[in-house]
This record gives structure tokens, C-alpha cells and sequence, in this order.
């Protein structure tokens, strides 16, 4: 969290505290100024558009500006502290009409309705309870129908909208930009900050400007798209960087998987992630609970109309990447940045020319217990997780259940089936998707986000190895000696028919081959 | 946060250099939901053993706290400072801190001083040869002051500031309180709102 310096970069001399509101009226002029209808001609991009239009106080001197925060998510791991802080020192919750809770790092995905075992996730959650009882926030709590994800449980209710600023205790706050917000994690401390004040001090980000140009083929998907990313510019090539995801392909994207794609932002090292808003970004908000209505909604669809990226806007750093040529991917490491198309073999670790990355590769494959030079299609697996706030909405499971209707799984291998919220769940039982998931031999579980970091009971086992639609496949992070692939939804569902890593086309190719035995 | 000028108590010498973060307060305790409550969390590993200096009598009700070279290094971990200042530590002396570690102290109102490697010698000499002495650390003139032994410490200018007027981060923010109200004044009506409840 570097540039959450706080604003420390302003040094004052002790004769200048006196007159410390004279020089701030003078910053307040100056924003007043940069916010006035005679917008500068400069051409600017879609992050800096909205930090402009957040601009509390501008910074002087280095001093970060002073930003003000729409939408403020809460759960249950990183508020507790946050609460406690504010009341140690009497404060108040500033503006608990822009901040929501749910319950989701920890919540169990069956026996909702039996207390919590583990006692360090039950108090936690019992905490949250007790404090936005107090401070009078906005609480989802389990068994509620918009229970669920935070990242999944925001844009379901349709406030996460273009244009606006979303902040939460949580890394994977970026997914909302994929409607042209701001959105960046904080921590605990950063947390009781918005609270109270509903700003931020922040120092402005770098722009980077990921293009990605062509089509994708059937069986490619966002997750596909954004795992080449990080594969190409690797997970610390975003660092300090918003990341605006841009051409035709990101263009042709559903609201779903531009939200895939963002959260995943983090993973290559960046604040955040955007994508311009569009007709799709509309037509995907339009008559969702809290998404304006009548005047206000037209109001909001000129302003946002007005928000990508000017002709001639400056990016800080550009990538291309060739949307035709992208395959299923998957990760082969312990970092998201260790990926390659899904055809490809484990690769050598001599291959890196860097020697931290060969290191991390030679460490990666020992962790993995794989050898270099194998197939990845050769790998097999052990349990397939569909789920987390990279890949749990109805779009996701309806991709996942169109590949396994009517099949069987894999023997022996474990599947899991986790909708980002409750409401998701509902939706996909209200398509039949649930019973799809049953006949197909998986299990259909309640809201949360379970697997993907094991807070709650579901969980790898040391050795076990995992396909899974999350986001992170650090070393024991769905449990302890676990190893996980990261894989999009429906290479999920392809490597829980077969066993092994395969993708959509594999199975074509299998029927294809079982058509030709018939013939003959 | 508490405005600070002089800080008065009994200093304890804790004669290690390289004290990081997860030694001042181990990792088990950050399953915790509070913000306070982590003075029995401190040191916890080393208060393990009856030979350590704060299970000595005079030292138990520490108030300064006099250590070697490089502490509070390691992970970023906020509860590190909860843990001195729920103790009862109000100022941490050395002659380096990890720059994470001093940064949040600043924020959370534990004064760290800067002081030579000589320095924090004759602090300790002082403290043993009269144990259960209390030091006096006096921020507007930087000086920390043991019986008739008196060194200058070094703290930058906008920490100590900020400690003289008793600013966390909020505090500071909230001294724009108007530029945010005035902002909030003309937010558009069509931004998100989560209340009242729409299902
Ligand atoms: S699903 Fe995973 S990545 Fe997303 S918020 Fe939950 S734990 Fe974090």
C-alpha cells in the first residue's frame, strides 16, 4: 500500500501550524478551479476522469489529494479493528447510507443454519453483527437473499455503477471497475478512515492501457484473457498502475466477464482496473434495485457517456495482446503470473531468463510436485472448485452447466459448485443449474467464498490438487500442502468430465473420436 | 489521539538489537477483533522466561522503553504498536526503527525517538545502576532526561507535530471537514445509495 501513504509527504515547520487553514482555503481554489465547466482541453483518461471528479482537496507539495468515496464495502475480516477504532475514539460512522456489509470470508456453504464451528470466524462474524447494529450499517448477514461475495453482492444490487469510487478491506475490490468506477482495496486502517470520513488521502495512480484487439474462440473466455495478461507482464508488472482494459475484444465482453477480468487486476500488481462504460454497462444496470431511476437515470447515462478515454489521451504504459491467438489457459505455479495455454507443457525453469523467476519457478514446481516438460493436459486433478468473486455469477455457472449437462464427472475427483451470493443461487436453481450440478455428481452449495482462500471448512487437503475458478493460487491457499490451477469456468467443467486439466475443445475432440469408433 | 508534550515513567532497557515486528507481538494474536487489549500479547515468547526484563519488579510498570539498533523491522503489522502502547509504553528510544513500524507509531500516538548508539549505552548504564528510574522525554525540546544524564533524540518534524496536536490520520483528514461537506453538498443525486434498504 505505498502510495496509502497517508499525508505524511506535507512537512510543516512548527511557525506554520498556526496558519494551516489559510493554506488549505488556498487548495480549496484551486479544486474549485479544476472542477469548474470550463473543464481543461487536455484529453484525459477514463481514471483520471473520475479521480477529478473525486477531488476533495488537492495535494500540494507531494501531499497526496484528498479523495472522496461513493460506495464503501464491508465484511466481516478486516472491519472488526476498523469499528473498534472509531469507538475508542467516540467517532460515528460518517455516511452509512454509502456503506453496506456482508458476510463472506468466512461463512460455511452447508448447514447455514447450525451455529459456525471454528470460533475465530464465528466471532468475527458475531462482531460484525454487533457493529453495524451500532453504527447503523447496512448488514447481508447469512441466509439473507443478497448475501454473499462482497464483489458479487455490490453490482448484483446495482450499486456499483460508471463513475463512481468503490473502496473495501478487500484486494479484490478492483472486480467493480469493470463498470468505469474507481476501485481499489484498503486495509483495516484505511478502513476506519472511509468510515469516519468517507475520504481518502491518496497519491494518483500511473495509467497503463492493456489492449486487447480480436476474437475470441469458442472455448477462450475473460479469465483466459487476463491470465495471458498477468502471464505477460507478470504479477508485478501493474504496480502502481490503473490498468484500463481496452479494444474490441473487452468491447464484445459481457458485464460478467469484464468484472473477471478487473479482479484480477490485482494479481498483476495494479490498484485497479477499468473498462470504459458502455451500452452493456447500461443495459446490465438498468432497473437493478438501487441503479437510478427516471431523471436520474438519464442524468447518469450522459455523465458516464462522457467518461472514456479522450481521443489522444496519454497512457503511462501500453500492452497489446491478440485476442485471436489466446488459448484456454492455466496456471502451472504458485503465482498467477506462472501460466501458459493449455497445450503448452510445464515449462523449464532455465527457460527464465530472469533468476528470481527461476528460482520461483524451481521452488513453484517442487511445491506443485510437478516436472517440467510434462503436458499440462496430463495433470490430474484431484477437485475442481467453481467459484469466488473471479468466477461465482450466473453467467459463470450457466458457462460451467452448459459443458457438464448430462455428463458424469471424473471418478475420484471432488467438485464443488459455489454461487458468488445467495441470490445467484436462487437464479441458478430457478434455471434448473442446481440440478444439473447434482446429476452431474458435484456438490451445490450455499453463498461465500469457500474455496478460494479456506477461512471456512471447505478446503484442500495437504497434496490434493485443485482446478479452480479463483483468483490465487499461492501455495496452501485453498489449505494447507493444497495446489491449485486457476482456470476459467468452463476448463472447470472440462477438467471435472476428464480428470485431467482439458478444456472445451478437448471434449469436442473426444466425440469427435467416439463418432469415428461408432462409424467404424 | 492524546496530545503529548513531556512523557514521565519508568524506563526499561531492553538491551537486543533487530526486535522485529513479529517478536514484539507473534502472528496468533492477529486473530484478534479489537484494537486494544494486546498488553498481555507483547513480547509474549520472551515474557515466556522469568529472566526477561519486564518480569523484572522495577520494569513490570514500564513506561520508556530504551532498545537496541533496528526495532520494530519485519511485517507491517499495526498491532505491534497496540501491543507497546496497551502495555503502557508511551515512547520507544533507538538508535534505527523499521520505517513501517516508526510510521505507524506516529499515527497511533507512540513517540519513537532516534538516539546515538552511545547514547542508548549510557541510557542503559544509567537505568541499571539505578533501577526503576524513571526518564522524562520531552517532545517540544527533543530531549530525553535520566537523573543528571540528559541526550537529544530525534523525531521529524511533521511527527512531532502531529503528536504535539494529538492527530491520527482522521483527526488530520477531519480538519478539512468543510471542503468534504461542501462536497458532499453537490454529489448528484443518481451516485449510489445504500440506504434506505431496495431489494
Ligand atoms: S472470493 Fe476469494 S478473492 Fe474473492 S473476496 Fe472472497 S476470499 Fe477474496
Amino acid at each position: 500500500m505505498a502510495d496509502l501513504a497517508g499525508p505524511t509527504a506535507r512537512t510543516y515547520t512548527q511557525g506554520e501550524f498556526d496558519s494551516m487553514s489559510t493554506a488549505s482555503d488556498a487548495v480549496r481554489a484551486d479544486v474549485t478551479e479544476d472542477i469548474a465547466p470550463a473543464a481543461p482541453a487536455r484529453p484525459r483518461t477514463l481514471a483520471e476522469k473520475v479521480w477529478d471528479d473525486h477531488l476533495v482537496v488537492k495535494g500540494e507539495n507531494g501531499s497526496p489529494d484528498l479523495i472522496y468515496i461513493d460506495l464503501h464495502l464491508v465484511h466481516e475480516v478486516t472491519s472488526p479493528q476498523a469499528f473498534d477504532g472509531l469507538r475508542a475514539e467516540g467517532r460515528q460512522v460518517r455516511r452509512p447510507d454509502l456503506t453496506i456489509a456482508t458476510e463472506d470470508h468466512n461463512t460455511p456453504t452447508i448447514g447455514i443454519d447450525k451455529p459456525i464451528a471454528d470460533p475465530t470466524s464465528r466471532t468475527q462474524i458475531e462482531t460484525l453483527r454487533r457493529n453495524c447494529a451500532e453504527f447503523g450499517v447496512r448488514l447481508h448477514s447469512l441466509g439473507d437473499v443478497e448475501q454473499g461475495i462482497v464483489h458479487v453482492v455490490g453490482p448484483q444490487l446495482g450499486l456499483t455503477m460508471p463513475g463512481i469510487t468503490v473502496v473495501c478491506g478487500d484486494s479484490h475490490t478492483s472486480t467493480h471497475g469493470a463498470f468505469g468506477a474507481m476501485a481499489f482495496g484498503i486495509g483495516t486502517s484505511e478502513v476506519e478512515h472511509v468510515l469516519a470520513t468517507q475520504t481518502l488521502p491518496l497519491k494518483p495512480f500511473k495509467t497503463m492501457a492493456i489492449n486487447v484487439e480480436g476474437t475470441l474462440r469458442p472455448g477462450v473466455t475473460a479469465k483466459d484473457i487476463i491470465l495471458a495478461v498477468i502471464a505477460k507482464i507478470g504479477t508485478g508488472g501493474g504496480q502502481g498502475y490503473v490498468l484500463e482494459y481496452r479494444g474490441s475484444a473487452i468491447r464484445a465482453l459481457s458485464m460478467e466477464g469484464r468484472m473477471t477480468i478487473c479482479n484480477m487486476s490485482i494479481e498483476a500488481g495494479a490498484r485497479a482496473g477499468m473498462v470504459a462504460p458502455d451500452e452493456t454497462t447500461f443495459a446490465y444496470l438498468k432497473g437493478r434495485p438501487h441503479a437510478p431511476e427516471g431523471a436520474d437515470w438519464d442524468a447518469a447515462v450522459e455523465y458516464w457517456k462522457t467518461l472514456g478515454t479522450d481521443e489522444g489521451a496519454q497512457f503511462d504504459a501500453e500492452v497489446f495482446v491478440d485476442a485471436d491467438a489466446l488459448e484456454p489457459f492455466v496456471t502451472w505455479g504458485t503465482n498467477p503470473g506462472q501460466g501458459v495455454s493449455l497445450s503448452d507443457v510445464v515449462p523449464e525453469p532455465q527457460s527464465f531468463t530472469d533468476p528470481n523467476a527461476q528460482a520461483a519457478a524451481t521452488r513453484a514446481l517442487e511445491y506443485m510436485d510437478l516436472r517440467a516438460g510434462t503436458p499440462l493436459k496430463d495433470i490430474h486433478v484431484d477437485a475442481v472448485f467453481m467459484g469466488s468473486c473471479t468466477n461465482s455469477r450466473i453467467e459463470d455457472l450457466r458457462a460451467f452447466a452448459s459443458i457438464i449437462k448430462g455428463k458424469q464427472k471424473a471418478d475420484g475427483v471432488r467438485v464443488m459448485v459455489v454461487p458468488g451470493s445467495a441470490r445467484v443461487r436462487l437464479e441458478a436453481e430457478a434455471e434448473g443449474i442446481d440440478k444439473i450440478v447434482e446429476a452431474f455428481g458435484a456438490e451445490w452449495r450455499f453463498a461465500g467464498c469457500s474455496m478460494c482462500l479456506g477461512m471456512n471448512p471447505d478446503q484442500l487437503a495437504p497434496g490434493e490438487r485443485c482446478a479452480s475458478t479463483s483468483n490465487r493460487n499461492f501455495e496452501g491457499r485453498q489449505g494447507k500442502g493444497g495446489r491449485t490451477h486457476l482456470v476459467s469456468p468452463v476448463v472447470a467443467a472440462a477438467t471435472a468430465i476428464r480428470g485431467t486439466l482439458s478444456s472445451p475443445w478437448d471434449l469436442d475432440n473426444d466425440q469427435a473420436h467416439d463418432e469415428q469408433k461408432a462409424q467404424a | 489521539m492524546e496530545k503529548i508534550s513531556t512523557l514521565t515513567g519508568v524506563a526499561v532497557p531492553l538491551k537486543r538489537s533487530n526486535v522485529d515486528t513479529d517478536q514484539i507481538i507473534p502472528a496468533v494474536f492477529l486473530k484478534r477483533v479489537t484494537k486494544t487489549g494486546f498488553d498481555d500479547a507483547l513480547f509474549s515468547a520472551w515474557r515466556q522466561d522469568p529472566e526477561f526484563v519486564l518480569n523484572q519488579e522495577p520494569y513490570k510498570s514500564g513506561k520508556i522503553l530504551i532498545a537496541g539498533p533496528d526495532f520494530g523491522t519485519g511485517s507491517s503489522r499495526e498491532h505491534a504498536v497496540w501491543a507497546l502502547r496497551d502495555y503502557g509504553f508511551t515512547a520507544v528510544l533507538s538508535p534505527r526503527f523499521g520505517d513501517i513500524f516508526r510510521g505507524n507509531s506516529g499515527k497511533q500516538g507512540l513517540l519513537t525517538g532516534t538516539v546515538s548508539e552511545q547514547d542508548v549505552e549510557r541510557l542503559w548504564a544509567a537505568i541499571e545502576a539505578n533501577p526503576g528510574i524513571e526518564a522524562s522525554v520531552d517532545l517540544v525540546a527533543r530531549k530525553a532526561t535520566l537523573a543528571d544524564l540528559t541526550v537529544d533524540f530525534d523525531i521529524d518534524d511533521y511527527t512531532r507535530w502531529r503528536l504535539l496536536e494529538g492527530l491520527d490520520d482522521i483527526g488530520l483528514t477531519m480538519r478539512d471537514e468543510a471542503q468534504i461537506t461542501e462536497f458532499e453538498a453537490r454529489r448528484e443525486p443518481w451516485r449510489p445509495k445504500t440506504l434506505p434498504v431496495k431489494i
